[in-house]
C-alpha cells in the first residue's frame, strides 16, 4: 500500500510538473504569434475564447505571474484547452477527444502485443543461449535501429498501392461514418494493421533483448540450479523459476520506457494519415497551432502516467516483496 | 570490467600494462573492447560514418542543393541515389548530410552524459535528501513522454538551429543515465576502496572523481552511446516533421523532402530509402559498441555457444553456456513416477537484488 501511495504522489506531482512546463513555455515564445493569429480570427471569437486564450499564452499582462499561474490551472480545471486555430471554431479539448481513441486503440494495444511478445521471444532466446535464436540479436538490434516512421514508408511503399489490401493512409474507408457496425470496425481494423505491425516490428525487438539479458542473468541463480538439481521439467524452471523473476525488471522497464515508444508510436500515425493524436501534433506544427500542441502535450502525458500507473499494479501484482514492506 | 582505482596507499602497478619495446601485442591487450567482435565492428562502422561526416561534402559529387534538368531520376551511374523533384543529386545530400546528423548526436550524447554523471553520481554518493529530490528530478524527465516535450519546445523557439536541437535534445534525455549511474553509485559507496579513501580524509570531491568515476567508465559510455542512439532518432524525427530548420542537410531533410514532395506515390523509393538505411546503420552500429560494452562488464552475456557434444559412452549432451550440464541419469521409457507432492508452486527465493 505504501508502495502504492508513493507512486501516486509522484506520479501527481509529475503531472504538475508537466502542466507547469506547459504554463511556462508559451511565455517563452517571443514575439506574439498568438496575439496576430486573435487579431486575424478577432470578428469569429467570442469574447470568452479571446480570454481563455489570454490566460493560455500568458498575454494578460496586467496580472501578476502567479495571478496568471492561478488562472491557468481554474482553467484546466474546467477542461478549457482553448480553440484550436487549425480546426479554427472547435475547442482543443474536443480536438483531442476526437483523436484520442485512435491513439488509444492503435498505439495501447500495439505496445502491449509488442511487450508480450517480445518478452516472450526474450525468454526463448535467454534460456536457449547460444543456440540459433541467438542469430535473432543482431536482426532485432537492426530492426529497432529503423526509426519507426521509415519502416511505414516502406511498408507504404512496398505493400500498399492501387489494388492492395492495406490502404496506404487514414483511419477508416473515405466516406463511413464513425458508428459501431461491423462495416466501420471492419474497415478500422484493416487500415490499422499496418501501422500495427510497422510498430510491432520496430518495437519489439527492445524487449526481446532485455527479457534475453535478464533471463540470462537469472539463469545463473542458484534457485535455478536447485530446481534443475530437484529434477523439475525444462519447461517448469524457464517459466515458473527463471522467466516470472527475470521478467520484474522488464515490466518496471516498460513503465519507464513508455514515454519514449510513445513518442516513437507517435510517428507512425503521421506517416499512415492515421487519424490520432501524433497525426494531430504534426498539423498542429504545421500550422503553429499553440493551443492544440500544448494539448496534445499534456494528455499525451497524462497517459503515459496513467499507463505508468497501471504497470505499477501489475509490478505489485507480481512481486510479492512490494507488498510485504506495506 | 573497469579497472579497480587503488586506494591511496596501494599504489601498485596495474601488471601488465606496461608494453615492453619492440613487442607486438594484440591490440586487446590494452583494449579489450577491441577484442569484442561486436564491438569491432561497430567502431569500424562508426568510424567510417566520422570519416564520411568530415570529408563528406568535398567526396559529394555535386552540390546537394544545386537543381538540374535530371528530374526524379532512379540510380544511375551519374546519380548513385538518383534524384529529387528537382533534380539534385541524392548521394551528395546523404554525404553531406552526415555531418550534422553525428554533430547533433555526439552534442547531444556529451551534455546528456555530463548532466546524468552530474545528477546520478551525486544522487547516489551523497544519498538523503538530496538523493531523493535527485531521483524525483530525474524520474520526472524519464516519465514524460521526451519527444512531445521536444516538439512541444522547439516549436516554441523560433529558428532552431543544429545547436540548439542538440541541447534540447542532450537536456531532456539525460534521466535514464542518471538513474543507471545513481545505482551503480550506491553500490559502490560502501565498497572497502572508497570507505578507506574516506577514512584517510579525502574530500567527497576527490572520493567521487578519483575513486568512484573509473569504476562507472563502461556504465557512462555504455549510457553516452544509447543517448547518442536516442539524439540521432530525435533529431531526425524532428527534421522529417519539420520542426528544426530545414535548410542544413541532415538525413532527416531528406527524408521530409521525399516525404512533402509524395515520393511515395510516385515510387521513388530511391529517395528515402538510402538516408533511412544509412540511419539504420549508423544506430545498428552504435548499439554494437553498446553490446560490446555490456558483454565486457558483464560476461554472461556473450552469445558465444558450442554445438552438441558426444560423451564416451556415446550418449550426446549439448553443452549450454551459462549451465551446468545435465545428463539424463536413466533412460526416458524407465522414468519413474514423479511425486506430485509438495511441489513449489512459485519460487519463494527471489534474486536479492
Amino acid at each position: 500500500m505504501r508502495f502504492l501511495l508513493q507512486r501516486l504522489a509522484f506520479y501527481l506531482f509529475t503531472v504538475w510538473a508537466a502542466i507547469t512546463i506547459n504554463f511556462f513555455l508559451p511565455r517563452l515564445i517571443p514575439g506574439d504569434p498568438v496575439r496576430s493569429l486573435i487579431a486575424r480570427y478577432q470578428g469569429q471569437l467570442s469574447a470568452d475564447a479571446i480570454d481563455s486564450l489570454y490566460v493560455l499564452f500568458g498575454l494578460d499582462q496586467e496580472r501578476s505571474l502567479w495571478g496568471q499561474y492561478v488562472d491557468y490551472w481554474a482553467q484546466l480545471l474546467r477542461g478549457d484547452l482553448g480553440l484550436s486555430f487549425t480546426f479554427f471554431p472547435t475547442p482543443v479539448s474536443d480536438v483531442i477527444g476526437n483523436a484520442l481513441p485512435w491513439t488509444v486503440a492503435l498505439v495501447g494495444i500495439t505496445t502491449l502485443v509488442s511487450f508480450a511478445l517480445g518478452t516472450g521471444l526474450g525468454v526463448l532466446a535467454g534460456w536457449r543461449r547460444g543456440s540459433w535464436l541467438d542469430g535473432l540479436l543482431p536482426v532485432t538490434t537492426f530492426l529497432s535501429s529503423i526509426p519507426y516512421f521509415w519502416l511505414g514508408l516502406v511498408a507504404i511503399a512496398l505493400l500498399t498501392g492501387p489494388g492492395s489490401f492495406f490502404p496506404s493512409s487514414g483511419g477508416y474507408e473515405p466516406g463511413l461514418v464513425p458508428a459501431f457496425d461491423t462495416i466501420f470496425l471492419g474497415s478500422a481494423l484493416q487500415h490499422s494493421l499496418l501501422p500495427a505491425a510497422t510498430i510491432l516490428v520496430s518495437s519489439m525487438s527492445g524487449w526481446v533483448l532485455s527479457m534475453r539479458n535478464m533471463m540470462v542473468t537469472v539463469a545463473a541463480e542458484d534457485y535455478i540450479t536447485v530446481a534443475h538439481a530437484k529434477g523439475l521439467g525444462e519447461r517448469r524452471v524457464a517459466l515458473h523459476y527463471a522467466a516470472r523473476n527475470a521478467l520484474l525488471p522488464n515490466i518496471s522497464g516498460f513503465a519507464l520506457s513508455l514515454g519514449f515508444i510513445v513518442g516513437g508510436t507517435l510517428l507512425v500515425e503521421i506517416v499512415f494519415s492515421y487519424p490520432g493524436l501524433g497525426f494531430q501534433l504534426f498539423q498542429a506544427v504545421g500550422a503553429k497551432d499553440y493551443p492544440l500542441l500544448q494539448g496534445i502535450f499534456l494528455i499525451i502525458t497524462v497517459s503515459v502516467l496513467v499507463a505508468n500507473l497501471l504497470a505499477d499494479l501489475a509490478y505489485l501484482a507480481l512481486d510479492p516483496r512490494t507488498r510485504k514492506e506495506g | 570490467m573497469a579497472v579497480p582505482a587503488g586506494t591511496v596507499d596501494a599504489a601498485t602497478p596495474a601488471g601488465p600494462a606496461t608494453v615492453g619495446t619492440g613487442v607486438r601485442h594484440r591490440p586487446g591487450r590494452r583494449l579489450p573492447l577491441l577484442r569484442n567482435r561486436k564491438a569491432m565492428t561497430g567502431l569500424i562502422t562508426l568510424g567510417f560514418f566520422a570519416v564520411v561526416a568530415v570529408i563528406g561534402p568535398w567526396l559529394a559529387p555535386y552540390d546537394p542543393g544545386r537543381r538540374s534538368a535530371d528530374l526524379l531520376q532512379p540510380p544511375s551511374g551519374q546519380h548513385w541515389f538518383g534524384t529529387t523533384h528537382l533534380g539534385q543529386d541524392i548521394f551528395s545530400q546523404v554525404l553531406v548530410g552526415t555531418r550534422g546528423v553525428l554533430l547533433v548526436g555526439f552534442t547531444a550524447g556529451i551534455v546528456a552524459t555530463l548532466l546524468a554523471v552530474v545528477v546520478g553520481v551525486t544522487a547516489g554518493h551523497l544519498g538523503g535528501v538530496a538523493d531523493e529530490s535527485l531521483s524525483v528530478l530525474s524520474n520526472v524527465f524519464l516519465v514524460i513522454p521526451a519527444l512531445p516535450l521536444i516538439i512541444i519546445v522547439s516549436a516554441a523557439i523560433p529558428e532552431s538551429g543544429d545547436l540548439t536541437i542538440a541541447l534540447l535534445i542532450g537536456l531532456t534525455s539525460w534521466a535514464w543515465g542518471a538513474r543507471v549511474l545513481r545505482a551503480q553509485t550506491l553500490s559502490l559507496r560502501r565498497r572497502d576502496f572508497v570507505e578507506a579513501a574516506r577514512a584517510t580524509g579525502e574530500s567527497t570531491w576527490r572520493i567521487i572523481a578519483f575513486e568512484v568515476l573509473p569504476n562507472l567508465t563502461a556504465v557512462i559510455s555504455s549510457g553516452f552511446i544509447g543517448t547518442v542512439i536516442f539524439a540521432v532518432m530525435s533529431q531526425i524525427t524532428l527534421a522529417f516533421i519539420g520542426i528544426s530548420s530545414i535548410s542544413p542537410w541532415n538525413w532527416g531533410t531528406i527524408l521530409y523532402w521525399a516525404q512533402s514532395q509524395q515520393a511515395l506515390a510516385q515510387g521513388a523509393w530511391w529517395w528515402f530509402v538510402p538516408a533511412g538505411l544509412a540511419i539504420a546503420l549508423l544506430g545498428t552500429a552504435l548499439a554494437l559498441v553498446n553490446f560490446g560494452i555490456d558483454e565486457l562488464v558483464s560476461p554472461r552475456l556473450r552469445t558465444s555457444g558450442s554445438g552438441p557434444i558426444r560423451t564416451p559412452d556415446g550418449r550426446t549432451v549439448r553443452m549450454r553456456t551459462g549451465f551446468t550440464p545435465v545428463l539424463a541419469s536413466a533412460p526416458p521409457q524407465s522414468r519413474q513416477p514423479r511425486r506430485q507432492r509438495r511441489r513449489p508452486t512459485t519460487t519463494r527465493r527471489s534474486s536479492r537484488e
